[in-house]
């Protein structure tokens, strides 16, 4: 499975960061959320998981095989593109659109949970709710993230938090997952090297 | 982040580089997608004024950029020469003044003469896209058809592509010939030698006046509009003999390989240079040509007006 490359600014190179989450406290975050997802749905009943692209999108299909294994239910999964619903082109220039592709049936009564990797000013979030809203009328929204680390500039909160990460505002939070980077875990940079 | 569309102005399908072009193919598959959501107003321009200048008749590339530019929610201006004071004798400075007063974001322009976007763009702020110059070229149409042809054979690298008729007046030509050659086609100009332009030993094509000899092997055949309204000599003898020779006919077809698409900018002369049975046949292209217009050219508005400038 390809998954298209990440935009991001400034690419991670192989030292930069610190590791505060390993592969395999990774995993056990996920599969947590799947757990809590499972509680929080009934059994993940009329549910479907949309990835924000890019980390999201590889997120969503490892929630919905945990669940999968836990409970042998099949979550839809699919992939939503905010990038043209952005608040920020204008800033930050126009950039390359990335898939969306929804499962069967469409968003349309059904609970659609948005996976994201990073949960930071929401602003990200709010463009997957505008976009949403195009697509169809979920009977429920709710939203999946692995790290939480704070400073939210809109009135926004997810359902399910993998870890809560403190930061300031200056440090930068990464997710590498193995389907985009080859490898799994959460690193945190500073401002200045550390 | 260095936006992925460093160009100003779209002038010219040369100003693209492979990984541009690349892009806009790419992003036009995704607006594609928007067009079958529920809602396929997109908020991506909201705010930005967008002027259709055309000074020359067209009926598909104003309302597909009109189209486009509405799907992105921007505000669309559509001017046309006639019924304005460009009748009145207006120059097109004055006028690009006048639009560059009013805050256009991004001027389209149509115009009878080659090199007018050009000009254009040295007076106005905004981004300014050539729609068509004279005979010069015609960039988005060149990208909608690559797009055309990506989405029918999969790939444009390697693919044989035979651009038929009248080149000499075409800025359609002008324009594929340099987009295909920069995505990697082989390119084969088919065309009586009156309508064959002298330069063309230097583009980067092959040039041959034996329509016959191309097809067997052709992946796309690019019919051209035979333009009477460019003409002020006699290219050739009579609309018979051209048909005859150059015009793609029902047994014509039949030597294309079995995968090989048939293509025309549009509007066609029917009976002229393309048979209206292979126009209506399932190799033509010619009605997903137009579709495909406007994904491509809102991934073109997108890409240059979405940014920060």
């Amino acid at each position: 499975m390809a998954y298209p490359a990440a935009d991001s600014p400034d690419p991670i190179d192989a030292v930069s960061g610190k590791t505060i989450i390993s592969s395999a406290d990774l995993a056990r975050i996920v599969d947590r959320i799947a757990h809590q997802i499972l509680e929080k749905t009934d059994g993940a009943r009329d549910t479907m998981l949309l990835g924000i692209p890019t980390r999201g999108v590889p997120l969503a299909r490892r929630l919905a095989s945990r669940i999968r294994s836990f409970e042998s239910v099949e979550v839809p999964v699919g992939a939503l593109d905010v990038t043209l619903y952005r608040d920020d082109l204008r800033l930050r220039g126009a950039r390359a659109v990335g898939p969306t592709d929804l499962p069967r049936g469409g968003v349309d009564a059904r609970r659609v949970i948005l996976v994201d990797d990073v949960l930071f000013s929401g602003r990200t979030i709010r463009a997957a709710l505008d976009a949403l809203a195009d697509l169809g009328r979920p009977r429920i929204v709710q939203l999946a993230v692995l790290v939480d680390r704070g400073h939210r500039e809109l009135p926004i909160r997810a359902d399910y938090v993998g870890k809560n990460i403190p930061t300031s505002v200056d440090e930068s939070v990464r997710v590498l997952l193995a389907e985009t980077d080859g490898i799994d875990e959460i690193r945190i940079t500073g401002k200045e090297p550390s | 982040m260095t936006p992925p569309l460093k160009l100003k102005h779209l002038l010219s399908a040369g100003d693209l580089n492979r990984d541009e072009a690349t892009l806009v193919l790419d992003t036009a598959t995704e607006m594609a997608a928007t067009a079958g959501r529920e809602v396929k107003k997109l908020p991506t321009l909201r705010g930005r004024t967008v002027v259709n200048l055309f000074y020359e008749d067209s009926t598909r590339t104003r309302i597909s950029f009109e189209a486009a530019a509405k799907r992105l929610s921007a505000d669309v201006i559509n001017f046309s020469a006639k019924g304005s004071s460009v009748s009145k004798g207006e120059s097109l400075k004055d006028t690009a003044l006048t639009l560059q007063a009013m805050g256009a974001d991004a001027v389209v322009i149509r115009h009878s003469a080659s090199g007018a976007p050009h000009r254009l763009a040295h007076w106005i702020d905004g981004t300014v896209i050539n729609a068509g110059d004279g005979t010069h070229e015609h960039p988005t149409q060149a990208l909608l058809d690559a797009y055309t042809i990506r989405s029918r054979h999969g790939r444009i690298e390697g693919l044989k592509v035979a651009i038929v008729g009248d080149v000499l007046h075409s800025r359609v030509a002008r324009s594929n010939v340099a987009l295909l050659h920069t995505l990697g086609a082989h390119v084969t100009l088919v065309a009586p030698p009156t309508l064959l332009p002298v330069g063309a030993v230097a583009w980067p094509v092959d040039l041959g006046f034996d329509l016959d000899a191309v097809l067997p092997t052709a992946d796309v055949v690019m019919m051209l509009r035979v333009q009477r309204e460019r003409m002020t000599d006699s290219f050739f003898p009579s609309e018979r003999e051209y048909a005859r020779r150059y015009g793609l006919d029902a047994d014509r077809v039949r030597s294309l390989p079995s995968h090989a698409i048939v293509m025309h900018p549009g509007p066609m002369n029917r009976g002229m240079e393309i048979a209206p049975e292979v126009a209506d046949s399932a190799r033509s292209t010619i009605v997903e040509q137009v579709a495909n217009g406007v994904s491509v050219r809102m991934a073109v508005l997108y890409l240059m007006l979405g940014g920060s400038r």
